[in-house]
C-alpha cells in the first residue's frame, strides 16, 4: 500500500495540544475562578471559610444544584434543555415529606428510591414529548415546569413540611460528615463520577455528544436517538427528584415553592462550567464546577458588601459572559483551524 | 477481509424505478458492479444517478426492479441496513459530527468496548492509526473533526467504510471541492481499495478523471439506464453523445443580440481564500458564461457581486456606478439580479405561494402607502407566472410541490419582474427536465437579445459553450481564461479549468 | 412589462387562489383556536356563577392587558425563530425602574418614558447578542431573564414602592363610560393595529416571515435578517417596560418579584394561537384569541373556585397540546399526502443533481 502524499493537515502536534489545553482549559479557568472567589471572600471575613458553618456551607450549598446541573448538563449535550427540574424537585422533596408523614415505617432508602423513580417517571414525560412528538425541548419542558409547580401548589395546599415531621436518621444525613466533608456532598460526588464515566466512556454517553453536535447526521448514522434523548431527560428527572430528597434532608422545611428557579441556576452552572446550549460540547466535571462556582459567588456576595439580593443579577451576567465567551472562542478556533489548513495548501 | 466467494457481481440494480409524485426521477435504473472494478457512472444533471445512489444507500425506497448483493435479493429501508451490509458511500459534502473527534466520527455506535460497556480508547485509537496509515493519511485522530478540508472529511470517510469493511463504496462526485494533489491521494486510495477487491462506484462530470481512474462506465440519461462500456473501449466523444443523445448544437438556440456599452464592471475583486483578483465585463446584449469545476469559486463571485457576501478589494460597477459592497439591496437598486445555485435554500422560500416568491423582490413597487396585500401580490406576479409558463394550479399554490423547472421558473419570475439591467444565474438548469431546459435557454438569449447582460455560471460545458458570447473560465478562485465564442471548445475550456493561467489569457475588456 | 416571446403566444392563465374563499377564511388553525375561545366562553357564561356579568370582563380584560400587549412582539419573534424568555424580566424591571423613579420624586411622565426607554436599551442588548454576536436567543434570554430580574430585585430588595400618583393609578384602571371596558384597551387596540399591519400587511412584516421559513433565501431576496430581528427585539422590550408601567400603576406596588413567570404566559398564548414555534408560520388574530382563551379559563377557575395553581397546571397543559397538536397534524397530513415530507427538503424530496 503506498503511502501516498499527504496534502492537508499533517498532525499538528503542537496546535493539538493547544486545543487540548483548550478543552481542559475551561474546567480549569472556572476551577481558578472559585479558588479565586473564596481567597477573596476569605480575606475579607474569615469566617467564610474557616468558621465550621462557613466551611460547611462551602461544601453543602453546592451540592443539591450539583446535582440538578449535572442533569441539565446531559440534556443540554444532546442538543434539549430542561426547564422543569426546579419544579420536579420541589414535588420530590414534598413527596419525600408526605411519605415520611403517611407511611412512617418506610426505611429512609426505600424513601430515597421512590422519589427517585418519581422524578425520573416526571423526565419520561419530558422525555417522550420531545422525542416522540418532536416538539422543541424548550416548549414541552416550559409547559411542565408550570404544571408540575401547579401540582405542587395544588398537593402542598396552605400545608408545609417541618422537620419535626421526618425522622431523625433522614435528617442526620444532612448534617453528618465523613473526614469533615458534608455526606451529602460525597453522596453527590459520587453521583457525578458516576454520570461522567457514563458520558465519557460508553457509547450510549458518546452518543449523546453525536447527536448534539449534529442531530441530522446522528440520524443518518443510525444512531438511536429516540433513546438516548429519552434517556438524558429520564436521567435528569431522576438527578432532580434525587436532588429533592436530599433538599429534604438538608433544610428540612418545606414549601410549596421548593426548587423554585433551581432550572435557571442549573442551566447557568452548566453553561458557564463549558457546556454549549447547542449541545456537543462540554462535561459533567465543567458543570459541577460551575454549580460550585455560582453558589460560592452567591455566598461570597454578602460578605464582599454586595446585598445578596443581587444574586439573580450575578447569575445572568455570568450567564451571557460564559456564552458570549464561548461564541468568541469557537469562532477564532475555527478560523484558526481553516488558516492552518489553508496555509498547509 | 472478505472477499466476494460467487461468481455474482458485488451489487446488480435491474429496472429501479422511482418517482416522486409526478416527478419521475429513475425510469429504469440498471447497473452491475463487479468486485475489483472502479465503476464510473456519468450522465447530466437530471440523468439520474443521485437518484440510483440514494436508493443503493437505503435512504430511499425503490417503487420497482430489484436490487442484488452479492447475487442476493436486498431491500434496504434504511441507511444503518445498507452501512451493515456493507455499502458505503461517501458524499460530496460528508456529514460529520463537528465537534467530535477524528476517532469518535469515525468509530461512533461502534467503538470497540471493553468490560463494562467502557470505550477501549487505546484500541480505538491503535486501530485508526492503523486505518490512516493503511491509506496513506497523517491525520491526528484527536482532533475535532471541525475546520477540516473536504478532502479529509472524505478521507475520513473512507476510513470509515474500510474499517466497517464495506464492499461497495460510492463515491458521489468527490472531486469537485478537491485540489491537484488531494485528488491525487484520493486516486491512490481508491486504486489500492480496488485491488483489495472492493467494487467502487466513481461518479463525476470529468472525464479525464473518469478515463483516467475507472475501468467500466455506465452512461445514464433522463433516468433510463444507457449503455455500459469498459473505458478502454470507448472515448469522450461518444460517451457525451451517449449522455446527451443529440446534436449538442441543437439544444441551444443561440439568438443574434447586438452588442452594446457595458453594464456590469468587475476589476480586482478579492476575498482572500476565496477568489483572487476578478475582472471582466458583462456588455448589453452579452451572455458571459462562467466556466469552471465545482469548486472553483464562481458562485461565490457571484454571491460577493451581489452582495450577499463580502468582499475584501476590488469594484463592482453598473452602469458606470459603483455598487456597494455586502447589501443586496445595493445591487437591487443598481439593477442587479441573481438568480442563486441552490434553487431551494437559496432562491425560494419553499413554504411560501408562488405568488409570494414572484412579487418576493418588487415589494416596494406594490405597496400603497407602505401596506401591501395578498391580492396585490397575487396580481402582480400572475403575469410573470403566466409569462413564463409555471406549471402551478393557482397562485397561491406552495412552491415546494412545483417541479425543478417549475421552481426554477419561479425564482427567474421573481427577478425579472424587477427588470434588472444585468442577469447573473447561477447554474439555470440544474436538476430541470430537458424541456423547461430548452425553454430556460430561449428566454436566457431573448433577454440579451432585448439588452439586458447576461452572467451565466454553469458547469456544464455544453451549455457554456452553447450559450455564451464569451467564456470566463475560473479555477481555484481565479480567472485562468476568457476564450470568445469562436474559439471556444470543450477542450480549451476544460483545460483552463483543470490548469493554471497561461499567458494567453486576456482579462476581458 | 416586457415581452418575453416564447414559441406558443397563448398565455396559460393561472388561477389566482388554490383554495375556495370560505376554506381559506376558517379552515386555519386560528379559526379553530377562535372557535374554542367562542366556545369556552359560552360555556363559563352558563356554568359558572358571575361568569356573564360586566365585572368579570373588566378584571378579564385589566388582568390580561400585559400578556395582551407582549404578545404582539413575541408573535413575531417566534415567526422568525427566535424566542424572548426575557419578557416578565423587564417587567418587573421596569416596575422597580418606576417605583424607584417615583420614589426620588421623579414626575411620572417623565418616569414612564425612562422605563420605556430602559425597555428599549434590554430589548437591544437582547437583539446585539443574538444578531451581532450570533449567539442563539434562548441561550441570550435565559441569561438576560436572569440579569433582567436580578437587577429588578438587586434595586429593590425586598422592599415595595407603594405611593403612586393618584391620577396615574385611577387612569390605569379607568373604565370607559359605563360599558366596564377597561380604558387601556384603548391602548392595546392602538398597539394590536400597528402590529397586524406591520407583521401581515408591510415588506417589513414579509420579511419577517421569510426569516421564519428560510434565512438564507431571505437573505438572498435582500432581507436584512439581522436588522429586523434586532427591531423585533427592541420592540419585545419597549412594549414589556410599558406593560410593566401598567402593571405597577394597576396593583399600586412595585416590587422585584413582580409579573414572575409571565413569559409562559405569554409564550402558551402565542403558541396557542397557532404560531409554530419553528418559524414561518401564524397570525395575530389568533394569537389575541389564545391571549384571551387564557384569560378566560383564568377567570372561570377563578370564578368557579379553583386554585391559582390549577389554573397554572392547565396553561402548563395547554402550552403543551398547543405543540403536540402541530406536530399531530403534520404527521397526520404527512400520512395522508407525503407533501410536508417534499416540502421539508428532507431526504425525501425531489433530487437535485443526478
Amino acid at each position: 500500500m503506498s503511502t501516498a502524499q499527504v496534502m492537508s493537515t499533517e498532525p499538528q502536534n503542537g496546535f493539538v495540544r493547544g486545543l487540548r489545553k483548550l478543552a481542559s482549559a475551561r474546567e480549569a479557568s472556572i476551577l481558578l475562578a472559585l479558588a479565586i472567589v473564596v481567597l477573596i471572600a476569605t480575606l475579607r471575613n474569615s469566617n467564610f471559610l474557616f468558621s465550621p458553618d462557613g466551611y460547611r456551607d462551602l461544601w453543602l450549598t453546592p451540592s443539591l444544584l450539583l446535582l440538578v446541573a449535572v442533569g441539565q448538563a446531559v440534556v443540554l449535550i444532546t442538543r434539549n434543555v430542561d426547564l422543569s427540574v426546579g419544579s420536579v424537585l420541589g414535588l420530590s422533596a414534598y413527596l419525600t415529606g408526605r411519605l415520611f408523614i403517611d407511611m412512617p415505617g418506610l426505611p429512609v432508602i426505600v424513601v430515597m428510591l421512590i422519589a427517585v423513580v418519581f422524578g425520573a417517571l416526571l423526565g419520561f414525560v419530558n422525555g417522550a414529548l420531545v422525542a416522540f412528538a418532536r416538539v422543541p425541548a424548550l416548549v414541552i419542558t416550559l409547559g411542565t415546569m408550570y404544571a408540575y409547580r401547579g401540582i405542587n401548589v395544588l398537593w402542598t395546599g396552605s400545608d408545609r413540611i417541618n422537620a419535626s415531621d421526618m425522622p431523625k436518621e433522614f435528617l442526620g444525613l444532612g448534617t453528618a460528615q465523613i473526614f469533615t466533608i458534608p455526606v451529602l456532598t460525597i453522596i453527590s460526588v459520587v453521583v457525578l463520577i458516576a454520570v461522567a464515566w457514563w458520558l465519557r466512556n460508553t457509547r450510549a454517553g458518546r452518543e449523546n455528544y453525536a447527536i448534539g453536535s449534529d442531530p441530522a447526521a446522528a440520524e443518518l448514522y443510525g444512531l438511536p436517538v429516540t433513546r438516548r434523548v429519552l434517556t438524558a431527560f429520564v436521567l435528569s428527572g431522576a438527578l432532580a427528584g434525587f436532588a429533592g430528597v436530599l433538599y429534604a434532608a438538608r433544610y428540612g422545611t418545606i414549601n410549596s415553592q421548593a426548587g423554585f428557579g433551581w432550572e435557571l441556576d442549573a442551566v447557568g452552572a452548566a453553561v458557564i462550567g463549558g457546556v454549549a446550549i447547542f449541545g456537543g460540547v462540554g462535561t459533567v466535571w465543567g458543570a459541577a464546577i460551575g454549580a460550585f462556582l455560582l453558589m460560592t459567588i452567591n455566598r461570597a456576595l454578602p460578605v464582599v458588601g454586595v446585598p445578596d439580593f443581587w444574586q439573580r443579577a450575578v447569575v445572568g451576567v455570568l450567564i451571557i459572559g460564559a456564552i458570549v465567551l464561548d461564541r468568541v472562542l469557537s469562532l477564532r478556533q475555527h478560523r484558526k483551524l481553516i488558516e492552518e489548513r489553508e496555509v498547509a495548501q | 477481509m472478505k472477499r466476494s466467494q460467487t461468481h455474482a457481481p458485488a451489487l446488480e440494480l435491474r429496472g429501479v424505478a422511482k418517482a416522486f409524485g409526478q416527478v419521475v426521477a429513475l425510469r429504469d435504473g440498471q447497473l452491475t458492479l463487479q468486485p475489483g472494478s472502479i465503476h464510473a457512472l456519468v450522465g447530466e444533471n437530471g440523468a439520474g444517478k443521485s437518484t440510483v445512489v440514494k436508493i443503493i444507500a437505503g435512504l430511499y425506497r425503490r417503487d420497482a426492479g430489484e436490487i442484488r448483493l452479492n447475487g442476493e435479493l436486498v431491500d434496504f429501508t434504511s441507511t444503518a441496513e445498507a452501512k451493515q451490509a456493507g455499502i458505503a458511500v461517501i458524499y460530496q459534502e460528508p456529514t460529520l459530527f463537528p465537534d467530535l473527534s477524528v476517532t469518535e466520527n469515525i468509530f461512533m455506535g461502534r467503538q470497540p468496548v471493553g468490560t463494562f460497556g467502557r470505550i477501549d480508547r487505546s484500541r480505538m485509537r491503535s486501530e485508526v492509526e492503523s486505518l490512516f496509515s493503511q491509506l496513506g493519511v497523517a491525520m491526528d485522530p484527536d482532533r475535532t473533526a471541525d475546520g477540516l478540508s473536504i478532502a479529509d472529511q472524505q478521507m475520513i470517510e473512507i476510513a470509515k467504510a474500510v474499517s466497517l469493511d464495506a464492499q461497495v463504496l460510492i463515491m458521489d462526485e468527490p472531486t469537485a471541492a478537491l485540489s491537484g494533489v488531494e485528488v491525487e491521494r484520493l486516486f491512490a486510495v481508491a486504486r489500492s481499495l480496488r485491488d483489495e477487491g472492493r467494487a467502487l462506484v466513481f461518479i463525476s462530470h470529468r472525464f479525464d478523471e473518469v478515463f483516467d481512474l475507472c475501468d467500466t462506465i455506465t452512461v445514464m440519461r433522463d433516468g433510463s439506464y444507457v449503455s455500459t462500456t469498459a473505458t478502454a473501449d470507448t472515448n469522450p466523444e461518444k460517451i457525451v453523445a451517449e449522455m446527451v443523445g443529440r446534436e449538442i448544437t441543437e439544444l441551444f438556440p443561440k439568438l443574434e443580440a447586438e452588442i452594446g456599452a457595458p453594464l456590469l464592471e468587475v476589476e480586482g475583486l478579492t476575498s482572500p481564500g476565496i477568489f483572487n483578483d476578478i475582472s471582466f465585463t458583462v456588455r448589453a446584449g452579452e451572455i458571459v458564461g462562467l466556466a469552471g469545476l465545482v469548486g472553483a469559486g464562481r458562485s461565490e463571485v457571484a454571491r460577493a457581486i451581489f452582495g450577499v457576501d463580502g468582499y475584501r478589494t476590488g469594484t463592482v460597477k453598473v452602469d458606470g456606478k459603483r455598487v456597494a459592497p455586502g447589501k443586496p439591496t445595493a445591487a437591487m437598486r443598481a439593477g442587479l439580479a441573481l438568480v442563486p445555485e441552490d434553487r431551494r435554500k437559496q432562491g425560494l422560500v419553499l413554504e411560501e405561494s408562488v405568488a409570494r416568491n414572484t412579487a418576493a423582490a418588487i415589494l416596494d413597487s406594490i405597496s400603497k402607502l407602505g401596506l401591501i396585500t395578498t391580492g396585490a401580490e397575487n396580481r402582480a406576479a400572475r403575469p410573470w407566472s403566466e409569462q413564463l409558463e409555471v406549471k402551478a394550479n393557482a397562485m397561491t399554490t406552495l412552491v415546494g410541490t412545483l417541479s425543478g423547472g417549475n421552481q426554477q421558473k419561479v425564482v427567474l419570475a421573481k427577478w425579472l419582474a424587477t427588470n434588472p439591467k444585468v442577469l447573473i444565474i447561477d447554474e439555470p438548469t440544474r436538476g430541470i427536465d430537458v424541456g423547461t431546459k430548452s425553454e430556460v435557454h430561449r428566454l436566457l438569449s431573448t433577454l440579451a437579445q432585448q439588452g439586458m447582460g447576461v452572467l451565466m455560471i454553469s458547469s456544464e460545458l455544453p451549455e457554456v459553450l452553447g450559450m455564451a458570447d464569451r467564456v470566463v473560465v475560473m479555477r481555484e478562485g481565479r480567472i485562468t481564461a476568457t476564450i470568445d465564442r469562436e474559439q471556444a471548445t470543450q477542450e480549451n475550456v476544460m483545460h483552463a479549468a483543470t490548469h493554471g493561467a497561461n499567458e494567453e489569457t486576456e482579462h476581458a475588456a | 412589462m416586457s415581452a418575453v416571446a416564447t414559441q406558443t403566444s397563448s398565455l396559460r392563465p393561472i388561477a389566482e387562489y388554490d383554495r375556495p374563499l370560505w376554506q381559506r377564511l376558517f379552515a386555519t388553525r386560528e379559526m379553530a383556536i377562535i372557535g374554542l375561545l367562542v366556545v369556552v366562553v359560552i360555556v363559563a357564561t352558563a356554568i359558572v356563577p358571575n361568569f356573564g356579568s360586566k365585572i368579570t370582563l373588566t378584571y378579564l380584560l385589566m388582568d390580561m392587558f400585559p400578556v395582551l400587549i407582549m404578545a404582539l412582539p413575541m408573535t413575531a419573534i417566534i415567526v422568525t425563530g427566535e424566542i424572548d424568555l426575557s419578557v416578565a424580566s423587564v417587567v418587573g424591571f421596569a416596575s422597580v425602574l418606576t417605583g424607584v423613579l417615583t420614589q426620588a420624586g421623579v414626575p411620572f411622565g417623565l418616569t414612564i418614558i425612562l422605563a420605556i426607554a430602559a425597555g428599549l436599551i434590554a430589548g437591544f442588548i437582547n437583539g446585539i447578542l443574538v444578531t451581532a454576536v450570533g449567539l442563539p436567543s434562548l441561550a441570550v434570554t435565559i441569561g438576560t431573564l436572569a440579569l433582567y430580574r436580578g437587577l429588578a430585585i438587586g434595586l429593590l430588595g425586598t422592599t415595595a414602592v407603594t405611593d403612586f400618583p393618584q391620577f396615574w393609578t385611577d387612569l390605569a384602571k379607568a373604565k370607559l363610560g359605563s360599558s366596564g371596558i377597561p380604558a387601556s384597551v384603548l391602548i392595546f387596540v392602538v398597539l394590536a393595529v400597528v402590529f397586524i399591519l406591520m407583521l401581515h400587511f408591510t415588506k417589513f412584516g414579509r420579511g419577517i416571515y421569510s426569516i421564519g421559513l428560510s434565512p438564507e433565501a431571505a437573505r438572498f431576496s435582500g432581507v436584512n435578517v439581522e436588522r429586523t430581528k434586532l427591531v423585533l427585539f427592541v420592540l419585545s422590550g419597549a412594549v414589556a417596560a410599558l406593560a410593566g408601567v401598567y402593571y405597577t400603576l394597576r396593583y399600586g406596588s412595585a416590587r422585584g418579584d413582580n409579573a414572575t413567570g409571565m413569559e409562559m404566559q405569554v409564550i402558551a398564548a402565542v403558541l396557542l394561537g397557532g404560531v409554530s414555534i419553528f418559524g414561518g408560520r401564524g397570525a395575530l388574530h389568533g394569537v389575541i384569541a389564545g391571549v384571551l382563551l387564557i384569560g378566560v379559563l383564568g377567570s372561570a377557575l377563578r370564578l368557579a373556585n379553583v386554585g391559582a395553581d390549577v389554573i397554572n397546571i392547565i396553561t402548563g397543559v395547554l402550552l403543551i397540546l398547543a405543540v403536540i397538536s402541530s406536530s399531530v397534524f403534520a404527521a397526520v397530513r404527512e400520512k395522508a399526502g407525503g407533501r410536508k415530507r417534499r416540502l421539508a427538503g428532507m431526504p425525501a424530496a425531489k433530487p437535485e443533481n443526478s
